[in-house]
């Protein structure tokens, strides 16, 4: 097991009563949560249940209405002007990887670096085959997306999103239009990343990867946080009826 | 080139087929025994075939339907033993070859035409094509705004472009081209003709390419947004660098249509009196009484600046086509 007994300070994400609704839909109710730097945090609840909905939320590819938002010490509000400063310490990583499939890997990697960093095209090089380096694919860097398997699609969007070297790293189930044999790889990946003492909020269904790399698990269901606790006290003595019912399900597949 | 999804299972060539050939030639044939081309210039080419007999109409009418008819499937089965490339050739020459001996028939006084010819290209295509040039670049900056406002979430620039294009598609151009010309001075502005026909084409074909490129801009996922705005991405940045370069094969091949019409749409612009080249070819023939010299002559020439639009709209398809290959 990894260590997890770092000193746990620097609030990176820091979400208190926060509300969301879409039109009279409420998709997040009074959501309250604290991620602190080096922290590994997996969300987990049945489909519908707002998942998404929060982890968009705090880089603001979805807008609140109630509650505060503060990410890396900026508060996230309608009339702000920094939502790029933001999502420049926020990596985020999708279902359907989203790369960009006119440009090559290394130019999918190269892009913000050099567009909004300004780094020079040498550097932003470097930096991307470092990162690609890391996920070992480096040798597809001048492959276009479309070339490449889904597991090593999903591993390049990693790549691109560690290149801005985020302070945080945002899943949103990253292995879940994988077929399982690469399910697996796009895991070691996520994990060697936990283990280098990556900021990340995941959400996923990999209960294995949860006990596994997890600080904290939350468990969501109809927009609310219904229950958060370590791996073990999640998995082993779940509190409340919702979860063990969502458990049951989950862990019988 | 672009094809189909071409599979991999080798057939026999369609043209070798004898049912295939068999059926063609019957359908010529038949085609040629219900048309009567004796009296036509045809029948003149081919009234050797029909030789001491022309009295015989029916005998006529039979051996020309003959001839053509084996003479079609002769060709149909001997192209179909070379490469694609040569076929396409052989295939476009043979029908260049049709077309030019159609005017053939029309007896036109070739000296004339080249007479006119240098005067016509200086004056008439240089206009046409500034015209035109002009009107494509105001056009294209015209749609690319236009697409955005559509696309945007701002009711009055919604409002503002769709009452634009609905006017401008729904309005004809001849009247378009009249109201600029003739209205702009009713409300105090005097516009001389070659700036009110690039004016009215702009607009004109800036309404259809606005929704040209309003579609293309929409057919790209969602996702794509989300991945760039996520990576900090501004909003024109991932216009340009994300979003249009993914649109642009998407684009281009309507645009490619639209540029054409445009083309030969600016001819309504000699309503105004701008020497383009439908202008001078009307004005050149009509006093010579070689008014068919003049309008095939101009007819040829649009045709071949369509055909280099043509070629350069494919080029920029096969562009984006190899990054798109596995
Ligand atoms: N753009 C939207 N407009 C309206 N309703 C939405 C929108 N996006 C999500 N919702 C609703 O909000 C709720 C939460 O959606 P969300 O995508 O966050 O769920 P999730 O927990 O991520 O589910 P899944 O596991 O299926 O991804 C759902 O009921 C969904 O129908
Ligand atoms: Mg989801």
């Amino acid at each position: 097991m990894n260590k997890r007994d770092a000193i746990l300070s620097d609030e990176v994400i820091e979400a208190k009563n926060v509300s969301k609704w879409y039109g009279a839909f409420r998709a997040l109710t009074d959501i309250n949560l604290t991620v602190r730097k080096g922290e590994r945090i997996v969300i987990c609840g049945p489909s519908g249940s707002g998942k998404s909905t929060l982890i968009r939320c705090v880089n603001r590819l979805e807008a609140h209405q109630d509650g505060e938002i503060t990410v890396t010490g900026i508060r996230l509000h309608n009339k702000m002007r920094n939502v790029a400063e933001v999502r420049k310490s926020v990596g985020m990583v999708f279902q359907h990887f989203n790369l960009f499939p006119h440009m090559t890997v290394l130019m999918n990697c190269m892009a913000a670096p050099m567009w909004i960093k300004g780094v020079p095209e040498g550097e932003a090089r470097k930096i991307a085959l470092k990162f690609l380096e890391r996920v070992r694919i480096p040798e597809q860097a001048n492959k276009y997306p479309a070339q490449l398997s889904g597991g090593q699609q999903q591993r390049v969007a990693i790549a691109r999103s560690l290149c801005m070297e985020p302070a945080v790293m945002l899943f949103d189930e990253p292995t879940s239009s994988l077929d399982p044999e690469m399910v697996a790889e796009v895991l070691e990946t996520v994990t060697g990343l936990a283990r280098d003492g990556m900021t990340m909020v995941c959400v996923t269904h990999e209960m294995g990867f949860a006990r596994a790399v997890a600080d904290r698990v939350i468990f969501m269901d109809r927009g609310e946080i219904v229950e958060e606790g370590t791996p073990h006290d999640f998995f082993r003595n779940p509190q409340h009826e919702r979860t063990k019912l969502f458990l049951s399900q989950i862990l019988s597949h | 080139m672009l094809m189909l999804y071409h599979d991999t299972v080798e057939s026999e060539v369609l043209v070798h087929k004898p049912w295939f050939i068999g059926c063609i030639f019957a359908i010529v044939l038949a085609v040629f025994l219900i048309f009567n081309v004796a009296g036509t210039t045809m029948g003149e080419l081919l009234r050797p075939v029909i030789g001491d007999h022309a009295q015989v109409k029916f005998y006529s009418r039979i051996a020309i339907a003959f001839v053509i008819a084996a003479m079609f499937c002769l060709n149909l089965v001997l192209i179909g033993f070379v490469p694609l490339k040569i076929q396409i050739g052989i295939v476009w020459f043979e029908l260049v070859l049709l077309f030019l001996s159609l005017f053939a028939a029309f007896d036109l006084s070739m000296p004339f035409i080249w007479a006119n010819l240098p005067f016509l290209i200086t004056q008439g295509v240089v206009t046409t094509v500034y015209v035109s040039a002009m009107s494509l670049l105001f056009a294209s900056a015209i749609a690319i705004i236009g697409a955005i406002a559509k696309l945007s979430s701002n009711g009055m620039a919604y409002a503002i472009v769709s009452f634009y294009t609905s006017c401008f598609r729904g309005l004809p151009l001849l009247m378009q081209v009249y109201l600029i010309y003739m209205g702009l001075p009713q409300v105090g502005y005097v516009i001389n003709a070659v700036p009110a026909g690039v004016l009215a084409l702009s607009l004109c074909s800036g309404a259809y390419m606005t929704e040209i490129f309003r579609s293309g801009i929409a057919s790209i996922d969602r996702g794509q947004w989300e991945a760039s705005r996520s990576l900090g991405f501004g909003f024109a940045l991932t216009m340009r660098r994300i979003i249009l370069p993914q649109a642009l094969p998407v684009i281009i091949p309507p645009m490619g249509n639209t540029f054409i019409s445009m083309l030969k749409d600016s001819s309504l612009v000699s309503v105004l009196g701008v020497w383009e080249l439908t202008y001078l070819a009307h004005s050149l023939g009509q006093p010579t009484f070689h008014t068919m010299e003049m309008l095939v002559t101009a007819a040829m020439i649009y045709w071949i600046l369509s055909a280099c639009l043509e070629l350069v709209q494919s080029r920029i398809e096969d562009h984006f086509a190899r990054s798109k290959k596995r």
